[in-house]
């Protein structure tokens, strides 16, 4: 491991230790704390713009009949919300808190690869300029759902190959992002930081990226079939030719199921960090929590089929894919308990970042038992493609992806900027949010077992009521989304003028390296390894 | 001059930037054309400029940086960890086309055929199909053209004719890129060079043969990418590989140039420690391939 690190600029030896001046400052930056800010930045753009989509939607659904948009339109948002929030807004953000945190956690003086860690924003920020270009074309933005399922993808005008393109690049972003956290986190790790001494932060993204290392290219796979048989004749998805379209759904799945837990597996690590800061004591079992992960990893590449219990599959394939998908309850569970027993007799208090911890833990938990539900194959007949599911995977989304994002932002503003942000905006949003993201996605459970199928602009009388109610929590939880829009702002500004120290919140040296560095953290960090102190979980 | 066991750590980035606009512009140039708007190929021909360029620019730069000795070990621990798992996804890659031909060969084909739960659809949709292999599935898509119209009669490509040489060739390769390797370490600046100009010669002597291979299936067997799944695999799986072989050959071929200019040392030669790994991958799809889609 190395004991000092060399300062380099491209062409002439310059020991310049700061930042470069100007905006060129953040087009070639290596440094991975510009980088992490560069992503955070981005996702919170596209938190907004996809929630805009997101808007539009709950708007057209606020009555029945068709009041502001096309039904071509509303699907494009449909699918739009979901591709620009998945790939735009949290996979970004976690990428942006690894690239913040993972070196500051490890002892490392920057990421392993740094140039590449530059490639991998500006990927993304092309692939989503090139999706969102697609709004504005000949036929409109792709409308078949973000599984972009065949045969009616196919139909899409002239977005389509524009919209794989999209994905190829947002897959090599992606693919190169995870190939970096993986080198730093094996070959830069300060003398001393075991791997079972890694924050769970570290250990979470770790296993994130080696599931994106192995699905993103299955998409890739996916997408370029799509292609070839729009533009080059081929009849992969086309029985007439021997194909199947249900192929596109097996592998598109192979992909799908690990990739939210792409999502998911950082906000757990996320969780892990904050959580025994508030409780005041250690990580409660910290080992189940790397197994379990592990665990919930290995599960998400055998299970992916129970996205397609109502395809038609032999009656053994929908068994083995029920009693597998069953299974990840198990590892999922030692999780909830771990984080309930951290808290358990802990000395708690609430600040921002808390109270969205615990209310991911909580309803977190509501979106894993809706997931049980559907993974019995025979319930699932009755809650396929209904605005059940879309409640189910909002609530692993919002209240917990979103949530802790939110946390995480709380949680590591005051180090990453110096200044402490607004206590009492911090817990008005919180409050905002939690109450009404349930009266958003709650009342959605309702309509699904009702019987209202997602993806459509118009609906049976007998819905109007609990989607006004699910519109109007829509709206307020926009809304409230400016108030944290707000802080990040104001807190980047100068936030409360309190002087924060380097521990943040008390005793947090004792969680973890990052807090035994400065507020702000310094341009550059560790460049000499630190000695690793015994964090409290050994 | 870096201080000696420290970590190089770039203090800016320049050709990133530009590679991304150039990927982008080739990407968006291609769907341009795709969508039959005339502006595509110009795009494609800038963007593919801007990409080369870039390449060039950036490896021109690692290899100096490297030559000059700025990398500790440490560094080239990364370099090697950022190649396997780069080679890995590629490996998931080709996986999703072997995947294909699994799936439809095994699955979807016979359940056309009527067989398991495809009974009801042999009956109602084609009850004349039957599923063997190879394919171009119930609708006898593409195949040879007679009175210029497609007849649905196309031949499958025999694996002991030219694929077979390809094998023996690709195969050779993976010894003579070795031997270089041993060269390098043993100091034979003569041997290392002759490997690597066997391997490049080899590697496209490899693709040439595909080039035929491919005429003659376009030509006079009726074989396309549009003879249902069939054709379809085999063009995919080929094809994608194919592509790999010239890039592969083509990094071979920088390695070559920088050998001749007296780069690498026995404890220093990442590029060319990279360059072989992904050669030695090219040559293991090359088997599934030879096994799969032309033998089986």
């Amino acid at each position: 491991m190395s004991a000092v690190v060399a300062e380099h600029d491209d062409h002439h030896d310059d020991h310049d230790h700061g930042p470069q001046k100007g905006l060129l400052r953040w087009i070639i930056t290596t440094n991975h704390k510009d980088i992490g800010t560069l992503y955070l930045l981005f996702a919170l753009a596209m938190f907004f713009i996809g929630g805009i989509m997101a808007l539009v939607i709950r708007a057209e659904l606020f009555e029945p009949g068709l009041q502001f948009v096309e039904p071509q339109f509303f699907n494009s948002m449909t699918t739009m919300h979901a591709l620009v929030m998945v790939f735009g807004a949290v996979m970004p953000a976690f990428v942006g808190l690894a690239n913040w945190m993972i070196p500051m956690m490890i002892g490392a003086p920057d990421m392993a690869l740094p140039r590449m860690n530059n490639m991998s924003f500006w990927l993304l920020v092309a692939g989503v300029l090139l999706l969102a270009s697609t709004l504005f074309m000949e036929g409109g933005a792709p409308a078949a759902g973000w599984t972009l399922y065949p045969p009616l993808v196919l139909q899409t005008g002239k977005a389509l190959p524009f919209a794989i393109f999209s994905v190829h690049l947002l897959g090599i972003s992606s693919i190169m992002g995870a190939i970096n956290i993986i080198a730093t986190i094996f070959n830069m790790r300060a003398p001393g930081m075991t791997l079972m001494k890694m924050p769970l932060f570290v250990w979470t993204w770790l296993i994130t990226a080696f599931l994106l290392i192995a699905v993103m290219p299955v998409f890739a796979g996916a997408v370029t079939m799509l292609l070839t048989d729009r533009f080059f004749e081929t009849s992969f998805f086309d029985a007439a030719g021997g194909g199947d379209p249900v192929l596109y759904q097996h592998i598109f799945w192979f992909f799908g199921h690990p990739e939210v837990y792409i999502m998911i597996l950082p906000t757990f690590g996320v969780a892990s960090t904050i959580i025994p800061v508030f409780a005041r004591k250690p990580l409660f079992g910290y080992s189940s929590m790397v197994y379990a992960t592990a665990s919930i990893a290995f599960l998400s590449f055998i299970v992916w089929a129970h996205h397609m219990f109502t395809v038609g599959m032999p009656i053994a394939g929908e068994l083995y894919f029920m009693y597998a998908t069953m299974l990840i309850a198990i590892p999922t569970g030692v999780k909830v308990f771990n984080w309930t027993a951290t808290m358990w007799k802990g000395s708690m208090t609430f600040e921002t970042p808390m109270l969205f911890a615990i209310a991911f833990v909580v309803l977190f938990t509501m979106g894993g038992f809706t997931g049980l539900m559907m993974s019995i194959a025979p319930s699932d007949f009755q809650y396929h493609d209904t605005y059940f599911i879309v409640a189910h995977f909002h609530y692993v989304l919002v209240p917990s992806s979103v949530f802790i994002l939110m946390a995480a932002g709380y949680f590591w503003l005051p180090k990453w900027t110096g200044h402490m942000y607004n206590e009492k905006i911090g817990q008005l949003h919180f409050w905002m949010s939690v109450i009404s993201v349930n009266i958003l996605f709650f009342p959605q459970h309702f309509l699904g077992l009702a019987g209202m199928p997602r993806r459509i602009p118009d609906y049976a009388i007998q819905f109007a009521d609990w989607n006004m109610v699910s519109s109007i929590g829509g709206f307020i939880f926009g809304v409230s989304q400016l108030l944290f829009l707000y802080i990040v702002i104001d807190t980047i500004r100068g936030g409360t003028g309190e002087k924060v120290s380097d521990e943040v919140w008390e005793d947090a040296h004792k969680h973890g390296l990052e807090w035994t560095l400065p507020s702000p953290a310094p341009y550059h960090t560790f460049t000499t390894p630190p000695d690793v102190i015994p964090t409290e979980h050994q | 001059m870096s201080t000696p066991g420290a970590y190089y750590i770039p203090s800016k980035a320049t050709w990133p930037v530009l590679a991304t606009a150039g990927l982008v512009i080739l990407l968006a140039g291609f769907a341009n054309y795709l969508n039959g708007a005339s502006i595509g190929p110009t795009m494609m021909i800038v963007g593919f400029v801007m990409f080369i360029l870039m390449l060039t620019g950036w490896f021109a730069l690692q290899a100096s940086e490297s030559e000059s000795g700025m990398y500790s070990a440490q560094v080239g621990i990364s370099f090697r960890m950022g190649m396997m798992w780069f080679i890995f996804s590629e490996v998931m890659f080709f996986a999703v086309f072997f995947g294909t031909l699994w799936y439809t060969r095994n699955l979807s084909v016979p359940w056309l055929g009527g067989e398991g739960i495809g009974a009801a659809t042999k009956e109602l949709l084609w009850p004349s199909f039957d599923a063997v292999w190879p394919t171009n599935g119930p609708g006898h898509l593409g195949g040879k053209i007679v009175d210029g119209k497609p007849s649905g009669e196309f031949e499958s490509m025999s694996a002991w004719g030219l694929p077979f040489l390809n094998t023996l060739i690709l195969l050779s390769s993976g010894v003579t890129v070795t031997w270089a390797h041993h060269g390098l370490l043993a100091q034979h600046r003569g041997q290392l060079i002759k490997g690597l100009i066997a391997t490049v010669a080899l590697g496209f002597l490899f693709v040439i043969c595909q080039a035929i291979e491919y005429h003659e299936a376009y030509t006079e067997m009726g074989l396309t990418l549009g003879s249902g799944i069939y054709g379809s695999t085999f063009f995919m799986l080929t094809g994608f590989h194919g592509f790999h072989v010239c890039v592969g050959a083509i990094i071979l071929s920088v390695v070559l140039f920088r050998s001749s200019i007296g780069h690498f040392k026995p404890e220093n030669h990442f590029a060319f420690e990279a360059a072989a790994w992904y050669w030695h991958f090219v040559d293991v799809v090359w088997l599934g391939l030879f096994i799969f889609v032309y033998i089986l």
